[in-house]
């Protein structure tokens, strides 16, 4: 399989404090890997240093062979290939969804405004929300917010989706919505990292889950062996709490 | 012209004898507040950007601190710290002189010097004081507008892949101007009235027209309150403005 994402001994401390202490892992093309943890693990850094909005303090990070914390890297062309989705949604308020949404294929691919608005138009109906291409965020619920700001970071084409509990945020009954399009996403073949607390999502739609803890991979491997076969304790002792 | 008595001591013919003189007295007045709202703002941006520079690595980052965050910052302090009229004195009557001087002015000397400095000189030094005075203030006003954009809002655009200066344009700065049109608005309105102190050195704007008329006459209720009317006016008009702005800019505000 084509691998997509490397990472090599990655640390990461922040002061004295030492939250990601040697990761390996890769990613492959098409692959959906959910990662998770308890709070304070360092799932966020973990997912933060795949784009470079954190800087590594050690190891290194490849996308497509390209090391992300190198300082002679593009990095926002690296960037546009990744897309990103947060757990407060992160929508421009002063853009309408439609302008949220083109604002990055125009500026950094050049597209042009009308294909820059078909596709916005495409993906807005893939996300179910065409009726809503002219609002302003603040007049969109937690759910709708999250799968405008999926749309906007599908505009990029990107190669990869990077989530980080894209779903805490919300009020229960719009969890699904979101979770919907994510799993048609990862059914289409985009390569997907996710940090989530949704442990059904992660049963039903990752190929492999990462569990950390205290900044290390603790276990890995397909979701019935980690859920339901636990090698490790430390494991074992999260999933009979979040379960 | 006969006296003409308003409420029976009012002279509205001073006024109406002088009227062509307080018209330029207020076109200085406009102008120079105009020059220096738009000037303080460029350079209140460049230097509120300047207090916040910081990079990740050397040795752009030493170039930050040393010759972008820490000039700043002794700038933005003198031209807050000291009084604006002492700024106004400082630079007509010794700044000027060094740049502009028919004997040995570093930029221009001779003739040209001399009648610039004879015709332009108090208008020139009055908006360079309050341009650099105001861009002190509206740096302060900028720094606090950026620093109170969401960093999640910074780090969605770079994520996009837009760079740094994109980001600024595209996401923070509008967001961050919004929230700093009250405070800009209010600076504005502080500016036009403090162009009055450059009357101190000479320039014909409103408040050096009303001091020539109250001269020639000796009296001071009439020259004193047509100009206070018509600053009152002209701050009414600019608060009207900055709301109007304020509705504009609006759209998608999160209150
Ligand atoms: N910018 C920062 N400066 C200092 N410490 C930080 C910073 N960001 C994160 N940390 C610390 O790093 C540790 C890991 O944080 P991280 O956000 O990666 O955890 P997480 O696994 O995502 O937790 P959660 O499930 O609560 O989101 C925490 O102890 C946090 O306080
Ligand atoms: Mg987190």
């Amino acid at each position: 399989m084509d691998e997509v994402i490397r990472v090599e001994g990655l640390t990461k401390n922040f002061g004295d404090l030492r939250v990601l202490r040697g990761i390996d892992c890769t990613v492959s093309a098409s692959e959906v890997v959910c990662v998770i943890g308890p709070s304070g693990s360092g799932k966020s850094t973990f997912l933060r240093c795949l784009n470079g909005l954190e800087e590594a303090s050690g190891g290194r990070v490849l996308v497509h062979g390209t090391s992300v914390h190198d300082n002679h890297t593009d990095i926002d062309t690296l960037r546009s290939e990744i897309g990103m989705v947060f757990q407060r949604f992160n929508l421009f308020p002063h853009k309408t969804v439609l302008e949220n949404i083109t604002l990055a294929p125009t500026k950094v691919r050049g597209v042009s405004p009308a294909e820059a608005k078909q596709r916005a138009h495409d993906l807005l109906v893939k996300v179910g929300l065409l009726d809503k291409i002219d609002a302003y965020p603040n007049q969109l619920s937690g759910g709708q917010q999250q799968r405008v700001a999926i749309a906007r970071a599908l505009a990029m084409q990107p190669a990869i989706m990077l989530f980080d509990e894209p779903t805490s945020a919300l009020d229960p009954e719009m969890v699904g919505e979101v979770l919907n399009v994510m799993q048609t996403l990862a059914e289409e073949g985009m390569t997907m990292v996710v940090v989530t607390h949704e442990m059904g999502f992660a049963r039903r739609v990752a190929h492999r889950v990462l569990f950390m803890d205290e900044g290390m991979l603790v276990e890995e491997g397909s979701p019935e062996a980690v859920f339901d076969t636990p090698r490790e304790e430390r494991t074992r002792r999260f999933l009979a709490n979040v379960l | 012209m006969d006296p003409i008595l308003w409420f029976g001591w009012f002279r509205a013919d001073i006024i109406a004898e002088y009227a062509m003189m307080f018209w330029h007295g207020l076109q200085i007045t406009i102008l120079v507040t105009l020059i220096c709202i738009t000037q303080g703002t460029a350079l209140g941006l460049a230097i509120g950007l300047a207090r916040l520079a910081d990079a990740r690595h050397s040795p752009a980052r030493q170039i930050c601190r040393y010759l972008l965050r820490w000039p700043s910052t002794v700038y933005v302090s003198f031209f807050r710290g000291t009084p604006l009229f002492v700024q106004i004195l400082l630079i007509h009557f010794a700044v000027l002189p060094l740049f502009i001087n028919p004997a040995d002015g570093l930029i221009i000397s001779g003739e040209t010097a001399r009648s610039l400095k004879q015709n332009y000189g108090a208008l020139l030094s009055g908006i360079l004081a309050l341009t650099l005075n105001s861009g002190a203030y509206i740096s302060e006003i900028f720094r606090a507008g950026i620093q109170s954009i969401d960093r999640g809002q910074i780090e969605a655009s770079r994520s996009l892949g837009l760079s740094f200066w994109r980001t600024m344009y595209h996401v923070v700065l509008p967001q961050a101007f919004r929230r700093m049109l009250p405070p800009l608005g209010n600076n504005a309105i502080a500016l036009l009235k403090d162009s009055s102190l450059i009357s101190a050195i000479g320039l014909a704007e409103l408040a050096y027209t009303a001091r020539t008329v109250a001269g020639a006459y000796s009296r001071y209720w009439e020259p004193y309150l047509t100009i206070s009317f018509m600053y009152w006016i002209l701050t009414l008009g600019l608060a009207w403005a900055v709301k109007r702005l304020e509705a504009r800019y609006g759209r998608g505000d999160t209150r």
